[in-house]
């Protein structure tokens, strides 16, 4: 079973906000999982290489040619709250 | 004549005979999703004045040339989770309900090229995440053969516009089945491409190393037709795969007789309804009869799939998922004093039940102390089932099986039970982790629902999958209308 305090450092790692009620949903599920797929440590598999993806690509170059950017004002729109070209966020320090 | 029962090479020869015009094609298939009642709710955005606007243009060159791109005036669903510049694109997210792309995602401009027309954006599970569509963050569409059940996830809005006749062909996307499972419940095919034959560019990122873009149709010439439009490579996506697309209609019709195909027992016994099982079994012998040699085989290593890929996709999941910070695009939770608060409230309001889990099941695996005993060890697991496959490829040209172990589902069955809810992948999961290309064809009915076919292949091995689809769909005749 995974603690109360160890959601609430994942959730921290995650920046997520977890109610009282999702923190021990949340530990409960979690737990159910976590349980299903322990399984895979019953394999003694310390030899095994590791696979990130399946169909492998290496050195994927293209010519250094300037391609036409999007639009930074169309970009821009998207966001939430602007000011003078740029992001406006909540203080930071 | 009612054009939306029609599908996409029926109406292709209609225009070409000029006794159909684009226009007349999708009025039909917008009067058909305004008066069907059932509130099936397959779209979450409908473009009905692009559409229009496209098809007179469309209208006018059949009137004054012989020059048809190869979906010319089709009737296309996209998946909410594939850019469409300047048309709202959600994923099915709170997080992005307003988000307006500013590009197109290389499979859209490919479509664009070949003339489709597109009638709207499917709803889906949050960010693809979920096999019952019962995760949208704007209510759950329901399965056009029974509205009391779920159309499968998470390319249900997909699977149930074509199903129902509200797209005449789709895309979806496939992570761990959401496009092969939704398919099967709905009756209709679907496949997943090798991984990186078609772009993922403009594709909303899920699990980076598993997502693969792919058709949605009532027919196997049709998939055909579809793949052989979006597939080849693109230099946007590092990981597209240097390899040109096919015209995979041309090659349907080869005979099938003396090939061999492996059914994994892991895939098809325990675990599977044994109606579906009766219904998979039927479709073998079908096969067996045009020739096709049929052998039991074996894939050890298929039980740890499902565990290794709840380790692989949360915690690609939760990497990609860290962009919806409330900063660039998308909601914003107002209230908060500092950035770290207004993460967590944009995050904590933005983001529904399931994708959250994700969330904190792929940091967990991620975080230190834990990383080699569940990520790292699941990418090694990832290395076994590859063996396994190329082990079975090396005596089987492909291998098949039930797509999902049961039809479609009652809605709210397994809401509250993720588990069980993540099982319902069983079959289509360990295909991902390969990135193996399969195909999901219609093969019979339980009770009246659909049950679905799987044909795996080796990599690339598209125009054998579709030549084998192909065969069996023949063979067993079905020739379901739309629902």
């Amino acid at each position: 079973m995974i603690s109360d305090k160890e959601i609430q450092y994942i959730a921290n790692l995650a920046e997520l906000y977890l109610s009282e009620d999702e923190k021990k949903r949340m530990s409960a599920e979690l737990s159910q999982i976590l349980e299903h797929v322990e399984k895979i440590k019953e394999l003694d598999i310390r030899d095994v290489k590791p696979t990130s993806h399946a169909v492998e690509t290496e050195n994927v170059f293209r010519d250094d040619e300037p391609i036409k950017p999007l639009d930074r004002e169309e970009i821009i729109s998207n966001a939430p709250l602007i000011e003078a070209d740029s992001f406006k966020v909540p203080p930071i320090i | 004549m009612r054009f939306y029962e029609l599908t996409a090479l029926q109406l292709l020869d209609l225009y070409k005979k000029r006794e159909a015009k684009p226009s007349e094609v999708i009025e039909s298939i917008f009067e058909r999703i305004y008066e069907d009642d059932r509130g099936l709710k397959c779209y979450l955005t409908l473009t009905p004045e692009r559409a229009l606007a496209d098809a007179k243009i469309l209208d006018l060159k059949l009137k004054n040339s012989d020059e048809f791109g190869v979906l010319f005036g089709i009737p296309t669903a996209v998946k909410d989770l594939i850019s469409t510049r300047g048309i709202r694109t959600t994923c099915a997210s709170k997080i992005l309900e307003n988000y307006v792309p500013v590009f197109d995602a290389t499979v859209v401009k490919k479509l664009v090229e070949s003339d489709f027309l597109m009638v709207g954006k499917t709803n889906m599970d949050e960010f693809a995440m979920g096999s019952s569509n019962e995760n949208s963050a704007y209510g759950p569409v329901k399965n056009p053969w029974d509205i009391t059940r779920v159309p499968g996830g998470s390319s249900g809005g997909s699977a149930a516009a074509v199903a129902a006749g509200h797209a005449t062909v789709a895309l979806g996307s496939d992570t761990g089945g959401s496009i092969r499972q939704p398919a099967s419940f709905c009756g209709i095919v679907g496949l997943k491409p090798t991984y990186g034959f078609v772009s993922r560019y403009g594709l909303v990122a899920f699990a980076s190393s598993l997502d693969q873009i792919g058709p949605m149709t009532r027919t196997v010439e049709d998939c055909a037709l579809l793949l052989s439009v979006i597939s080849g490579h693109d230099l946007l996506d590092s990981t597209s795969i240097k390899r040109e697309s096919v015209d995979y209609l041309g090659s349907l019709r080869r005979d099938v007789k003396g090939i061999k195909v492996g059914v994994p027992k892991e895939l098809s016994g325990e675990g599977i309804d044994g109606q579906v099982l009766a219904v998979f079994r039927a479709a073998l012998a079908r096969m067996e009869k045009i020739g096709v040699k049929v052998e039991e085989t074996s894939l050890p290593n298929i039980k740890y799939a499902l565990p290794a890929y709840y380790l692989i996709a949360p915690a690609e999941a939760s990497s990609n998922l860290a962009r919806y910070d409330g900063v660039k695009y998308g909601f914003r939770d107002d209230g908060a004093s500092g950035i770290r608060e207004m993460y967590r409230r944009t995050r904590a309001k933005g983001f529904g039940r399931e994708v959250k889990r994700r969330i904190m099941l792929g940091t967990y695996a991620l975080s230190a102390g834990y990383y080699d005993a569940y990520y790292g060890q699941a990418q090694k697991v990832r290395t076994l089932i590859i063996k396994d496959f190329s082990d079975a490829f090396s005596r089987y040209d492909l291998l098949v099986s039930p797509t999902s172990p049961s039809t479609a589902f009652k809605l709210g069955e397994k809401v509250d039970d993720p588990l069980n809810m993540y099982l319902s992948d069983i079959c289509t999961i360990p295909v991902n982790l390969a990135g193996l290309p399969a195909i999901s064809l219609p093969c019979g009915q339980s009770d009246g629902l659909p049950v679905g076919f799987q044909i795996i292949g080796p990599h690339f091995s598209e125009e054998r999958i579709l030549n084998a689809a192909y065969a069996l769909e023949r063979e067993l005749g079905l020739n379901w209308t739309v629902k």
